[in-house]
């Protein structure tokens, strides 16, 4: 068979959504990624590597092959059963998949939560308190004299964002990059803030009150200390002064600003910032949204539910309120009594409570690979990669829908989320109508 | 279900076909309104009840980025409001942003079968598309923002119209818009720099080209590709005191291009570019002004965009006015300006009946109504949930229809608004036909959806059955009565099904979604296809192959064919 080169594939890693890769395919193989990051092309070609291809279900304490029926059989029944099932993960997958999942969750009185619960979470709330003027990565591209990555090291977490959309790009009014300002601030001297113009090292946790203290310096306020979170007010002032004197500034933040203490506050005071700074020049922020699709989740969570995560449906009609409604928390408090898990592997990131109480319970994973979760599972389900096995559509970390492409078949016999959750749908409106 | 279902004695309002009160029986077959059905054919007695077709709104954003990201910042809006699950609907949440499944319900519950969402991102209409898939029952539609697009300020400013016509055609294709949406004309590119243009011979920075042209040149192009709709225009200077005279200007700089036969130029939410004055201070009704301009010249039609007094999120791609309303309001703000194409922004507000601004806005929006005489070119919108959220129609009906309903409203506005304002000099009441006009036939007119907004032979079976006898209420004494029946349909029918029966909604049916597309020469569309190609890569962040919708990614896809003339 010969080699088949298809381009302008869509990456399905992080949330940049890179577009623009060039595949080479071999006997239904991907054998040569071209335009890739190391992350991406990590993914496409070790995408082979590690699979779940058979479905199985626990006996007694071993896991043994069955069949999708028989798995989604048990599945349905387990959940119908259960007064208050968790349904987590989400951000690896489709669109259309997400939605199946919230209907699952509606259909069952569940609690629909995805990945933004550990991650963005914070931001999130943010945004309700304070709102947020954010603009497609193109703007970005096409005006931004400066742009600051807060909490954030794009050079290994998003490899490709500085050279497609910000700093290293080209754009309409930016041609190059002596034509634009880097600032990093983080805790340390990272691999990003080694390519900075400006970068300020904080002392640890002290977000929130460099955030403020720049805020009070963006509208002129005297600060009476000498320095604020390790950091010089000269400093401070110097960096208020080239954020006003810009001509369109971004600051983009990661995990680093919302999972240090303070959390949301932390968001809201960067928000903040950013809106105070468009009555001086144009500014946006944006957070480095990690998954390829988490914000997917979020839109379609949203748009069915009217709340981008920690979805309750217990009482028959969306509620939301994280921290309670929450996987974590719903699970620390021992809450839920049996868990889906789609495209996501919980036992390795969440707290010990929550990963603990999780395997007390049914457990049931749909997951293209074997992870810690798949081997603590009492059912697991596998699934094809969205984007190299599948199509589906998903959301750029800043909001741009892409159709990601099938490239190869999925291993033998391997469905599809869609094609698992749609089933379990049916099964479970069959046994409950 | 049935197929056949047969409509007894109803008291028919169908402006389209000259029908006003007539007691008449409908039939339908398949989905269409036929001559006469079998024996076996359900029977629904309308005796005593007012029917229409599907009502048909043309303005209300239901889908999309900056809907959803309003979901997303208002958590407070939904708690207020929940829909619980039933064995044949979803769950879901109110207010003013309503969640997609119960956006189609209560639509369906009011007697709306179809809905246009009126501002989409082209780079983001795939996500608009996902939210109008996710709505039942209601056939749908929507606008791309082209009114700030690079590609199309670039080829007017050098007067490459045919090349101009054949990209709008391409983004209508791409995008499965439906019609070409003008939203503060070369503003919102300018506020990709955080500043603002007033006027409409201000220059736009870097393009060299003013919303005059934009406006002239979009309206041209309408006509070269036969477009279902005309150009759907927000106007430069919406939300500022003395902008009437922006939005008569606007109107007026497409006179000569004017054919005669039909409008050629809709302003949409005219009531938020009606005002006159030079401040907020002495701020006025510009409506009388704007009512003379329309009265006297029929290239124009214009949507409502009433302010209804409540809570409400406003939401519009006019980035810079929602800026603006954000620091008057002090409210939250969101902005998402889109790469070389539009922005937009959202701002929670409450309209109070006792702030002298918004009581004048609410006079603003019912003077229209009230002063042009022409119902076919004045259609009822809240611009939801700009003005107020859909579900707030009924009241529009009732104070459109009822002096007395007015009157009792006026007593409670803020005072120098009440003597400030014509609106309680007016007289005039709508009549049933005329708001049945409003609200379906004459949007569906203007929307050229040739089966829908009347119940003629062939037409879609797209009814409502009001619980509302005229010939024994005194409806302009009973503005309640009006209220009540609008508010939840007896029966709604959508596509020969009944979707909802006194606020029962059937079940989750999907209807379509409408979509343009005009062919233009071949010849053309090759040297277009180059030419954007060769840029592409220079003003999107996304590849040029991965930006068209395709083919498959609709529900239900209807497309609408046309011939351009280049």
């Amino acid at each position: 068979m010969s080699q088949e080169v298809i381009s302008n594939v869509i990456c399905t890693v992080c949330g940049c959504s890179c577009d623009h890769l060039q595949v080479t395919i071999d006997n239904d193989k991907i054998v040569k990624v071209k335009n890739a990051c190391a992350m991406s092309s990590g993914k496409m070609l070790g995408y082979r590597n590690e699979r779940t291809t058979q479905p199985m279900m626990k006996k007694g304490t071993t896991l043994k092959p069955t069949t999708y029926e028989r798995a989604i059989d048990v599945t349905a029944k387990t959940i119908i059963k259960s007064s208050s099932p968790l349904f987590y993960g989400w951000s690896l997958t489709s669109n259309e998949a997400i939605a199946i999942g919230v209907d699952l969750a509606e259909e069952t009185g569940g609690f629909f939560d995805n990945t933004t619960s550990t991650c963005h979470g914070p931001t999130i709330l943010g945004v309700h308190e304070i709102g947020e003027s954010s603009c497609t990565l193109g703007e970005i591209r096409h005006r931004a004299d400066l742009v600051i990555y807060w909490g954030s090291n794009p050079v290994h977490a998003h490899p490709l964002h500085m050279s497609r959309y910000t700093v290293m790009s080209k754009g309409r009014f930016r041609k190059s990059r002596s034509d634009r300002k880097l600032i990093v601030v983080d805790v340390r001297k990272t691999d990003t803030a080694k390519l900075a113009d400006v970068f300020i090292q904080l002392e640890p946790n002290n977000d929130y009150e460099l955030m403020v203290a720049l805020r009070a310096a963006v509208r002129g306020d005297e600060i009476e200390q000498e320095t604020v979170a390790g950091v010089s007010i000269d400093k401070i002032e110097e960096l208020a002064e080239m954020l006003i004197n810009c001509e369109f500034g971004a600051l983009f933040f990661g995990l680093g600003l919302t999972m240090s203490a303070g959390k949301s506050k932390n968001i809201e005071a960067a928000l903040s910032l950013v809106t105070e700074l468009n009555s001086k020049t144009k500014f946006v922020i944006m957070p480095m949204r990690g998954h390829f699709n988490v914000n997917g989740a979020n839109n379609v969570t949203t748009w069915l539910t009217g709340y981008p995560y920690a979805v309750d449906f217990t009482q028959g009609f969306p509620r939301y309120n994280p921290g309670e409604t929450s996987a974590v928390d719903l699970l620390a408090r021992g809450e839920c009594d049996s868990a889906l898990i789609v495209a996501s592997d919980p036992i390795s990131n969440f707290p010990y409570q929550a990963a603990k109480h999780l395997t007390s319970i049914p457990l049931i994973t749909i997951d293209p690979h074997i992870t810690p979760t798949t081997m603590c599972s009492n059912i697991i389900l596998p699934s094809a990669h969205v984007g190299i096995e599948t199509t589906g559509s998903t959301y750029r970390m800043d909001g741009v829908v892409l159709e990601t492409r099938k490239l190869v078949d999925p291993p033998k016999g391997v469905k599809t989320d869609v094609e698992i959750l749609s089933a379990l749908l049916k099964r479970v409106k069959s046994l409950t109508r | 279900m049935e197929k056949e279902i047969s409509i007894i004695n109803a008291i028919v309002f169908d402006p389209l076909n000259n029908i006003e009160g007539e007691k008449l029986d409908v039939h339908i077959r398949n989905g269409k309104i036929v001559e006469s059905v079998g024996r076996k054919a359900r029977k629904i007695n309308a005796s005593g009840k007012t029917m229409m077709p599907g009502g048909v709104d043309i303005h209300s954003h239901i889908a999309g980025s900056k809907v959803n990201t309003g979901r997303l910042l208002r958590p407070e809006d939904h708690r207020k409001d929940v829909e619980i699950k039933t064995k044949h609907t979803h769950s879901g949440v109110g207010y003013s942003i309503p969640s997609t499944r119960t956006t189609g319900y209560r639509y369906a519950k009011m007697g709306y079968t179809t809905v246009f969402e009126p501002a989409t991102p082209p780079l983001k209409t795939r996500h608009t598309h996902e939210e109008l898939d996710s709505t039942p029952i209601i056939d749908k539609g929507c606008f791309p923002l082209l009114g700030n697009n690079w590609f199309i300020m670039e080829y007017l400013r050098d007067g490459r119209l045919d090349e101009c016509a054949a990209f709008v055609a391409w983004m209508l294709k791409a995008t499965k818009g439906y019609a070409i949406k003008i939203v503060d004309p070369g503003g919102v590119e300018v506020w990709g720099w955080g500043k603002f243009i007033k006027r409409l011979d201000d220059p736009i920075p870097n393009f060299d080209v003013t919303p005059r042209e934009i406006v002239r040149g979009l309206c041209k192009v309408n006509k070269m590709l036969n477009l279902p709709h005309i150009i759907h225009v927000h106007t430069n200077n919406l939300g500022s005191p003395g902008n009437y005279q922006t939005t008569i200007e606007t109107m007026d700089a497409v006179r000569d291009l004017a054919d005669g036969k039909r409008p050629i130029i809709h302003i949409t939410h005219v009531q938020f570019t009606g005002f006159s004055g030079s401040s907020w201070v002495n701020l006025g009704s510009g409506a009388p002004e704007i009512a003379d301009y329309v009265n006297d010249h029929n290239h124009v039609s214009v949507d409502l965009g009433q302010v209804i007094f409540g809570d409400t999120t406003t939401m519009t791609a006019d980035g810079p006015f929602q800026y603006f309303l954000h620091q008057l309001s002090g409210n939250k703000w969101v902005n998402l300006d889109v790469e070389a194409e539009t922005g937009s922004g959202i701002v929670p507000f409450q309209y109070k009946r006792t702030n002298y601004v918004n009581a004048i806005q609410w006079g603003i929006g019912l003077e229209l109504a009230l002063l042009v005489k022409d119902p076919w070119r004045v259609f009822m919108t809240t611009d939801h949930p700009n003005g107020g959220p859909f579900t707030s129609y009924p009241k529009v009906i009732a104070w459109l229809m009822s002096k007395k309903a007015r009157e009792k409203m006026i007593s409670r506005i803020n005072r120098t608004a009440r003597r400030r304002l014509d609106l309680p000099n007016i007289d005039r009441e709508y009549t049933l036909g005329e708001i049945a006009t409003i609200t379906r036939a004459a949007p569906a007119k203007s929307l050229t959806l040739m089966n829908k907004g009347h119940l003629g032979l062939g037409a879609d079976a797209d009814i409502a059955i009001y619980d509302l006898d005229p010939s024994k209420v005194d409806l302009e004494n009973k503005p309640s009565t009006i209220r009540k029946a609008f508010k939840e349909t007896l029966y709604t029918i959508k596509n020969g099904k009944i979707v909802s029966k006194q606020g029962q909604i059937a079940g989750n049916s999907y209807g379509n979604t409408f979509y343009t597309e005009s062919q233009v020469s071949k010849n053309l569309e090759a040297d277009l296809m180059k030419d954007i190609q060769s840029r592409f890569k220079d003003y999107y962040t996304i590849e040029f192959e991965n930006y068209p919708i395709s083919d498959g990614f609709l529900r239900n896809p209807a497309k609408i064919n046309c011939k351009a003339d280049v």
